[in-house]
């Protein structure tokens, strides 16, 4: 059961990636990717992270894709003409063939360290996965945190200042 | 019987199919989208590991992982609209002033 949804979301996942890249029309580009981030929220569930899955389908197919559809609206872009540079095909599906035997090598070879932590699924069953991401949020990276809302506070001014007709 | 090799090589395809589209593509959207996609994999490796390692720091690096894709996505759609009014339109081949 487990293995068979993971293969279903993993084509529909890797599909969904490829027309983000072939289609033509950015809308439809826009809407794979839509496709595609609810496929990882899928794999966030199963991987037992359900805060990161809601976070995902709220932050990513929710806020960034409607900012993105928008000024995909706004700048009313059409399609893209038929036009293909062939070399670019060629060294760009030469350097991400390359760059995907690699990660498979790496992958293959590699092992994760032998350490492992506390969180078993019986915590996160008992504590919730909310609380423990919160925990280590407000403990441990607290200063992250912090870095982080100034980071998005010079993101607003940076975009208003630039979205501005005349500074 | 899913082990974290599978998402790791799904996780490695989808970064690939995001290369693919930032080398092949022109619309600067289209890249930005890839991008996106890139971003997204990286998530995935993150949490499949995390849990593997059974360990939460993982995560709380998905957590700024998205809090950067927010303030890029900000930025990056103005910078867009603010070429968008130079230029009419966003092909990057039209990205050429810094050029000898």
């Amino acid at each position: 059961m487990f293995t068979f949804f993971f293969y279903l979301f993993a084509a529909v996942a890797v599909f969904s990636a490829f027309y983000v890249a072939k289609a033509r029309s950015p809308v439809n580009s826009a809407l794979w990717l839509v496709t595609n981030f609810i496929c990882l929220a899928v794999f966030y569930v199963m991987l037992e992270a359900p805060f990161m899955a809601a976070i995902q389908v709220m932050v990513y197919a929710g806020a960034i894709m409607v900012l993105i559809i928008f000024v995909i609206m706004l700048l009313n872009l059409g399609t893209a003409v038929k036009k293909r540079y062939t070399h670019a095909l060629f060294w760009g599906g030469g350097l991400s063939l390359l760059m995907l035997f690699i990660t498979n090598y790496f992958v293959r070879h590699g092992a994760p360290t032998g350490q492992i932590g506390t969180i078993t699924s019986q915590t996160i069953s008992s504590y919730g996965h909310t609380e423990l991401i919160g925990r280590a949020m407000f403990t441990d990276f607290l200063l992250p945190f912090e870095i982080a809302s100034i980071l998005l506070l010079v993101a607003i001014i940076g975009a208003v200042i630039l979205s501005k007709r005349e500074v | 019987m899913i082990t974290v090799y599978h998402y790791m090589l799904l996780s490695a395809i989808l970064f690939s199919i995001g290369t693919f589209g930032v080398l092949t593509r022109k619309n600067a959207i289209v890249i930005f989208m890839c991008i996106e996609l890139m971003l997204n994999s990286v998530n995935l490796t993150f949490i499949a590991l995390s849990r593997h390692l059974q360990n939460m720091d993982g995560q709380i690096f998905v957590f700024f992982v998205m809090t950067v894709a927010a303030a890029e996505a900000a930025v990056g759609l103005a910078l867009m609209i603010a070429f968008y009014r130079n230029r009419e339109s966003i092909d990057t081949d039209d990205f050429n002033l810094l050029k000898w």
